[in-house]
């Protein structure tokens, strides 16, 4: 209602200049257009110079720099990347505990809000409030405790380690979502259900799960995708190339002498596709959820 | 509240059968979680060099320490140019981009652009941010970076060295993480201008209002809870960064783009100092959930004083 005042009060004072922008209309808009597609265009450039740089070999960077295409497909820096990290081996390693952690972090989310938005656990807005605090922690605040416990346990240089840290620190975030969500769960199935004589864990299994699997995959993806983008705890906990992730096998070959501008180039490229890939995939999925749980 | 009351009460509480689902989730939360916050805030109180040195109880030393300690102060000076570059500058860009794609492209040229364009502005927040930041690393590169090949093709003899240079190296960072950023709060706020009445607009657009009236009497008051949510994210986030720090500069040069998070991970794994980097860690923990409560503070003072308003 306020704003609606305002407008009035606005209309008011800027309807000489409204008159103005009728006229240019017809013009300014094509304007407009031209600078949004700019903008895109400069996001885009990066992208374009490592594609580019990519396949062009270093002789051909010095002398045509890097805007210009390549004047012949060399594949030698994919290949120097492919082989010296074993790339194959690391794409295995990011999918293994990203889907891993994807797929336990929803189940997690799932029980806890089940508890929470269903069964109206006392203390729960304490406990979720815990658990929103828990996901704006800096990581270096649990880390040393982490690497010690790991190395305590048999676990040191394991992505089990981290299959188990992120699957708690994913689900921290998902229990709220989900809790949130399931607290407007419709009571009319619920009470069918206890009519029909099922118990918690049948509800669970045969009412709340088949009507928030839509819900419960938007959270997997995103669980996935984050999991997949982790940069510090993978850093410090795996130790190895066998068990090492696309991020950090990139970053560390930062500083080799062998990494001349197509090899990082290219191994900046294959190390985004499965990225990208996914993201074209779910694109639907993801602009639909990257705002689900912004606002209550 | 309890929307479902129980048809068959046998005198506990029905709440409590639901306990065991809570279970896994608390005890795995208290183990990844809780447990290691609080061996941190311990390990803090302690001189240790990691591993199976002996620990030396310190007291509240290490943070005495930090008080006179250049570098702390400088990686939490540097968290403000954090923010700047992934809340302050990103936000603003957003609103606008957002509304222009929405209140203007889109009604002129169809939905599809505006989705096409925001598409564009969204694919850098869709990679490891890690791969991102060696992209940029080599694109700024001193000696064979695409920026000074092109500048030094164009007759520059000395070009910049845009991260190893004290004075650059900072706005170089920024830029990149503007770059990072910027698609976030877009698609945040366009989805956000969806809810908003069309009639709204309509009816303003009836009365004559520009493009510039609409966005400040519509746009920024009807967005205001998500602009919040934005704030509060992006600020954890700028208060927490540490991949791009780490694969563009590792906080040099001469410590101009150094961070809390990166100085503690410097402290507990290149200098064994654990003690020092457990307590700078606690810092930042406190700090982050100070400025997070006033945001939420904030959040609330305002939508009470709105709903007052009305």
């Amino acid at each position: 209602m306020t704003a609606a005042t305002a407008l009035r009060e606005e209309a008011r004072t800027s309807a000489p200049s409204r008159v103005d922008g009728r006229h240019r209309r017809g013009t300014g808009r094509w304007v407009v257009l031209a600078l949004a597609v700019l903008f895109g265009l400069a996001m885009l450039v990066p992208f374009v110079i490592m594609a580019v740089n990519a396949f062009k070999s270093p002789q051909d960077y010095s002398q045509n720099g890097p805007l210009s295409l390549p004047t012949q497909l060399y594949t030698t820096g994919l290949v120097n990347f492919w082989t010296r990290t074993d790339f194959p081996l690391k794409l295995w390693n990011s999918i293994f505990i990203s889907g891993l952690v994807a797929l336990f972090g929803t189940g997690l989310s799932l029980l806890s809000a089940y508890a929470l938005g269903i069964g109206r656990v006392k203390g729960r807005t304490w406990i979720i409030a815990l658990f929103l605090v828990a996901n704006m922690l800096p990581q270096e605040a649990i880390i040393y405790p982490l690497f010690t416990m790991a190395n305590a346990v048999g676990l040191s240089n394991s992505q089990w380690s981290v299959i188990i840290i992120f699957t708690v620190i994913q689900a921290a975030f998902g229990t709220y979502l989900l809790a949130s969500v399931l607290s407007t769960f419709p009571s009319e199935l619920l009470e069918a259900a206890a009519l029909d004589g099922a118990g918690r864990f049948r509800t669970l299994w045969s009412v709340v799960y088949p009507i928030m699997r839509p819900t419960l995959g938007v959270l997997m993806v995103f669980f996935f995708i984050w999991t997949w983008n982790e940069f510090f705890i993978p850093l410090v906990m795996l130790t190895s190339n066998a068990t090492q992730t696309v991020p950090i096998a990139l970053s560390s070959l930062q500083g080799d002498r062998m990494m001349d501008a197509p090899t990082t180039n290219a191994g900046a490229l294959v190390s985004l596709l499965p990225a990208l890939i996914f993201f074209l995939i779910f694109q639907r999925t993801l602009t639909r959820g990257v705002t689900a749980g912004s606002v209550k | 509240m309890t929307a479902a009351i129980p048809a068959r009460r046998r005198g506990t509480a029905r709440w409590v059968g639901y306990l065991p689902y809570l279970v896994p989730g608390v005890l795995a939360f208290a183990l990844v979680i809780g447990y290691p916050l609080v061996m941190n805030v311990y390990i803090s109180l302690f001189k240790w060099k990691g591993g199976l040195a002996p620990m030396r109880w310190y007291g509240l030393g290490n943070y005495a320490d930090l008080l006179t300690d250049d570098a702390f102060w400088t990686s939490f000076r540097n968290s403000v140019s954090m923010i700047v570059a992934m809340v302050i500058v990103p936000t603003l860009i957003g609103l606008v981009l957002a509304a222009v794609l929405f209140d203007y492209l889109g009604r002129r040229f169809g939905t599809r652009v505006a989705a096409v364009l925001r598409a564009t502005y969204y694919l850098p927040q869709i990679l490891p941010v890690a791969v991102a930041g060696v992209v940029w690393n080599w694109i700024l590169n001193a000696q064979d970076g695409a920026v000074n090949v092109i500048l030094t093709n164009l007759g520059v003899t000395e070009p910049p060295d845009w991260l190893g240079n004290p004075v650059l190296a900072m706005p170089s960072v920024m830029l990149v993480l503007i770059w990072v950023q910027i698609g976030y709060p877009v698609v945040i706020f366009m989805a956000a201008l969806q809810r908003v009445d069309p009639e709204l607009y309509e009816a303003a657009e009836l009365d004559g209002a520009g493009w510039w009236s609409r966005f400040r009497a519509i746009t920024l008051p009807q967005i205001k809870p998500e602009t919040f949510v934005v704030t509060l994210t992006c600020t954890v986030a700028a208060l927490k960064v540490f991949a791009p720090v780490y694969v563009l500069t590792r906080g040099g040069p001469e410590g101009s783009t150094l961070v809390p998070s990166y100085y503690s991970f410097l402290n507990f794994f290149d200098k064994s100092k654990v003690g020092y980097g457990a307590a700078v860690a606690t810092v930042l923990t406190l700090v982050i959930i100070a400025v997070a409560a006033t945001i939420l503070l904030f959040q609330t003072r305002s939508e009470r004083r709105e709903r007052e308003g009305l």
